[in-house]
């Protein structure tokens, strides 16, 4: 779109020609009271050179140490192809771009996408993107309601494994549209589902499976899968797109598989961030196509026959629908969506299956080097993926505090979220660990645990 | 033009009613309703057994250019759904009067407005001219 610049005249003349006085007239039907000067909470606006100032000295403070955090965001390496190629000129837009005649190159890459996680997730459509992996999960259970037409219930059985803040996020979207979310009870040894506390006369019209679970265990998937389904809940996974490169995808969980899958697209080349711009994923079932929110780019033939790409199903949306629409989302997380697919592309399935179980023994080793030391042990047994979780003899605060003033980011405090489960961290090491940074971290844990320092 | 069979009621929403013998309602969209769409692909239905009031939405039609609610215009309990449009719905378009029915209900009662076949066609004349 070529630049359209104007004078105040060209404004002035265009007012005119409207009967408007000013620009804020045209904002007259807004009422008063919900106009705003300023928010509780929120500080006096800097200038450019403060907020500059600012965010450098916050960003060099978060890249210093060495990140043993999971708990929802992964640091992977990232090809430095991927943004190098996101940020061209072509590529650089936040928006999915509608206009098929103007943005072939884009639409394709989108498609791409969709081709691939369709295929990580073992289901049949994706949708363009959302905006994260909370807002998703909120996203699909809208969408069981919408689509799970026999269900007369609104209630969302939660798996104990399903990120925390992924229920409050859920809760505070969903929740004014009547649904209820619940956790079902967990089994204090395994970190999983107590399968012996199920309710069979429960009546969900959905249940939220996370694997790998928040807390780095493995749920068995396919037994709850077909207990939620014989309750006729749909089922929602959520799942770490990385761990899909080497567990089984959500399409084949149990006897007819997930319904929905979402997620958090950031471990597919997105940057931490200190916590974003990342973006969610959502696949479905081709028959809740129709109830999926969000856009979604299909593959066509032009009138010459050839090959092309334009939005498709748009009556589920906005535009077309009005307030019928499943969902207000339209545009959302692009460039993050152009980075995941470049991401993938370069790593390739078995690039990413490489990642996954590089990261899974790198965990392995960090856990044995962690568990060695008196006072440390696993909190719970059986397998896990890339992240587990330890119980300390003494308070995790002052534990990671004292490796913080060793430049070390030692891991995810639980107490917050899960206070039953005492004093407990969860920890993570990706493949961008190496075998020294896990020594590093195993040393100056041993020395805090030794020491007079906790 | 648009033809109007004499033997059905109409409502402001473009929709169509047939008094069954056994008592139900057969409820559709008319000719001029598909017309106005154009191709449809895709029908939500209704549960059988739900109920539904008058005014409320029970199912949707969709076209390559809208979607569109079918409103129920008396209330009553789905005794019946069409289920050859899922696989069909240009049905509607080809036979809005017969295969392209969508919902049959049976009556409770509470009815909306609702429009003789001459009512409809003045409608009509007045949407043209």
């Amino acid at each position: 779109m070529p630049f359209i610049p104007h004078t105040d005249d060209d404004t002035r003349e265009m007012l005119e020609a409207i009967g408007a006085k000013s620009i804020d007239d045209l904002f007259d039907e807004i009422p008063p009271e919900l106009k705003i000067d300023s928010l509780d909470g929120i500080p006096e606006a800097m200038s450019e050179m403060e907020i500059t100032r600012l965010m450098r000295d916050r960003a060099a403070r978060d890249g210093a140490a060495l990140c043993f955090i999971g708990a929802g965001a992964y640091e992977h390496h990232i090809p430095q192809a991927v943004w190098d190629i996101a940020t061209r000129g072509e590529y650089y837009s936040a928006y999915t771009p509608y206009q098929a005649e103007a943005s072939q190159g884009t639409l394709q890459t989108i498609y791409e996408y969709q081709s691939m996680i369709t295929e990580l997730t073992g289901l049949d459509v994706s949708n363009a993107s959302l905006y994260d992996g909370a807002s998703g999960l909120a996203e699909a259970a809208l969408m069981t309601v919408r689509s799970n037409r026999k269900a007369k219930s609104r209630q969302v059985l939660l798996a104990p494994g399903v990120n925390p803040t992924y229920c409050k996020v859920a809760m505070a979207i969903a929740g004014s549209q009547g649904l209820t979310f619940d956790y079902l009870a967990m089994d204090a040894a395994t970190g999983t589902l107590d399968f012996g506390a199920l309710d069979d006369s429960a009546e969900p019209v959905a249940v939220v499976i996370q694997q790998p679970t928040f807390l780095g265990t493995l749920e068995d998937v396919d037994r709850l899968t077909d207990w939620a389904h014989a309750r006729g809940a749909f089922v929602i996974a959520v799942a770490n797109p990385t761990s899909l490169a080497v567990l089984k995808a959500p399409g084949h969980w149990g006897e007819e598989g997930a319904d929905i899958a979402c997620g958090d697209g950031q471990p597919l080349g997105v940057p931490l961030s200190s916590g974003g711009p990342y973006f969610g994923y959502m696949t479905c079932k081709q028959q809740h196509v129709r109830q999926m929110p969000g856009r979604i780019i299909g593959r066509t033939t032009d009138l010459e026959g050839k090959p092309g790409f334009a939005l498709t199903l748009q009556a589920r949306e906005q535009h077309i629908r009005r307030s019928k629409a499943t969902s207000n989302i339209c545009t959302n997380q692009g460039l993050m969506v152009t980075a995941a697919t470049i991401y993938m592309s370069l790593l390739g399935s078995d690039g990413l299956a490489a990642v996954a179980r590089q990261s899974a023994s790198n965990t392995a080793k960090l856990v044995a080097g962690l568990t060695s030391i008196d006072g440390i042990e696993r909190l719970f047994s059986g397998p896990a993926f890339h992240e587990v979780a330890l119980k300390l003899d003494r308070p995790v605060g002052a534990v990671l505090e004292a490796l913080a003033a060793r430049g070390i980011l030692g891991g995810y405090d639980l107490g917050a979220d899960f206070p039953d489960v005492g004093d407990a961290l969860l920890v993570c090491a990706t493949e961008t660990k190496t075998e020294a940074d896990i020594d590093a971290y195993v040393g100056a844990m041993r020395e805090i645990f030794s020491g007079s320092a906790a | 033009m648009s033809e109007l069979p004499g033997d059905l009621q109409y409502t402001s929403d473009h929709e169509w009613l047939r008094r069954e013998d056994d008592g139900t309602v057969t409820i559709g969209i008319t000719d001029h309703a598909q017309a106005a769409l154009g191709d449809l692909v895709y029908v939500e239905l209704p549960e059988v057994h739900q109920d539904v009031e008058a005014g409320s939405d029970m199912a949707v039609v969709e076209s390559v250019k809208a979607a569109s609610d079918v409103y129920a215009p008396i209330s009553g309990t789905v005794v019946a759904v069409n289920d050859a449009l899922t696989d069909d719905p240009e049905a509607i378009n080809n036979d809005p009067y017969g295969d392209g029915w969508i919902v049959r209900l049976e009556p409770s009662g509470d009815e909306g407005d609702l429009l003789s076949p001459d009512a409809y066609q003045a409608l009509l004349d007045d949407i043209d001219s």
